[in-house]
């Protein structure tokens, strides 16, 4: 499966979020490297959305969609770094 | 004119459809509400079947400014769920659900900053470069620009109006128009460093195609010693 990258996050996760989250920078829990979440990798299929750091692939955060609810996990973000 | 604020799902009518290319259909909507767009952002579209199911797909938007008036460029996929429906059904006065504007990444807007600004662009991955230039052209943005695209064939060529007064470098992968000075094959390395802007230029360089097209061309372009904080790049999948 053909991967994407965090620009395909800007729909599903500004439903989600009050900000752009493209433009969030997002610390890894695995390797520390932070970035613009626009960068990440993101892996689709139906409607789910598996995000991977693009310094060491670890799992950022999935999105998934199903039964009238959406189910958001940043288990692998530490921290968040919102533009105001 | 694009914060997340604005950003909301829409009733965009079909105004206009038709064929960009052999494979694509250029679609002209007016969405009630849109609060205009940066040049490169994107926007989603739903279509909701009979039983409920739905399918949500992300597509560049060509235009950019304020108004609500938005031009799409949609390449049909043959395997798609949805691009088949928008290229080969879809009519003047048909309605589409549209979320949007979005991403803020992706997006270039008018600053006449001295770094020159290299668009890449391959097959409809040139669509919000597409964008870019209209924005950069309506503004009078003292900027320079370049544009290299990689397309398949002369036939493919997306916006050739606006292409016609712009600095565009053209691959062409399968067929080259007559006469053309050199064979159709895919964009090289040795192409690539010859048709953007120099490392030493320091341009900021948009980067939108097919996933593989644009992981080779951003790793060729730090190769060829471009900062790769200054390459920014947008996925559409595909091969």
């Amino acid at each position: 499966m053909s991967h994407l990258d965090g620009n395909a996050l800007a729909g599903v996760l500004s439903e989600v979020f009050t900000f752009d989250p493209t433009l969030a920078r997002a610390r890894c829990a695995n390797c520390y490297s932070v970035d613009v979440l626009a960068r990440a990798m993101v892996y689709v299929d139906g409607s789910a959305f598996v995000v991977r750091c693009a310094s060491c692939d670890a799992v950022l955060a999935t999105v998934m969609d199903g039964d009238g609810r959406r189910w958001v996990s940043l288990k692998g973000v530490s921290a968040i770094e919102i533009p105001r | 004119m694009s914060g997340p604020a604005d950003t909301a799902w829409r009733v965009g009518s079909v105004s206009r459809i038709s064929k960009e290319t052999p494979s694509a259909a250029r679609i002209v909507l007016d969405v009630d509400g849109w609060p205009g767009n940066d040049a490169g952002q994107h926007l989603d579209i739903r279509l909701t079947a009979p039983d409920g199911y739905t399918a949500t797909r992300s597509y560049s938007i060509a235009s950019a400014g304020p108004g609500m008036v938005v031009d799409l460029a949609v390449d049909k996929l043959p395997d798609g769920e949805v691009s088949p429906f928008l290229v080969d059904d879809v009519m003047a006065g048909d309605k589409l659900e549209v979320h949007g504007p979005l991403g803020g990444w992706f997006v270039w807007r008018p600053d006449a900053a001295s770094s020159p600004v290299q668009l890449i662009g391959g097959g409809s991955g040139v669509v919000p470069l597409i964008a870019m230039l209209r924005s950069h052209h309506d503004t009078a943005d003292a900027t320079p620009f370049r544009l290299l695209y990689s397309l398949r064939t002369p036939e493919d060529t997306f916006f050739p109006e606006v292409l016609k007064d712009a600095d565009v470098d053209y691959v062409y992968t399968r067929r080259a128009p007559d006469g053309w000075p050199t064979p159709a094959g895919r964009l090289t390395k040795d192409v690539l460093a010859a048709s953007v802007f120099a490392a030493a230029e320091k341009p900021r360089v948009f980067l939108c195609g097919s996933t593989g097209f644009v992981e080779t061309v951003a790793a060729w372009l730090v190769e060829l010693g471009h900062d790769p904080r200054m390459i920014r790049t947008e996925r559409f999948g595909g091969t």
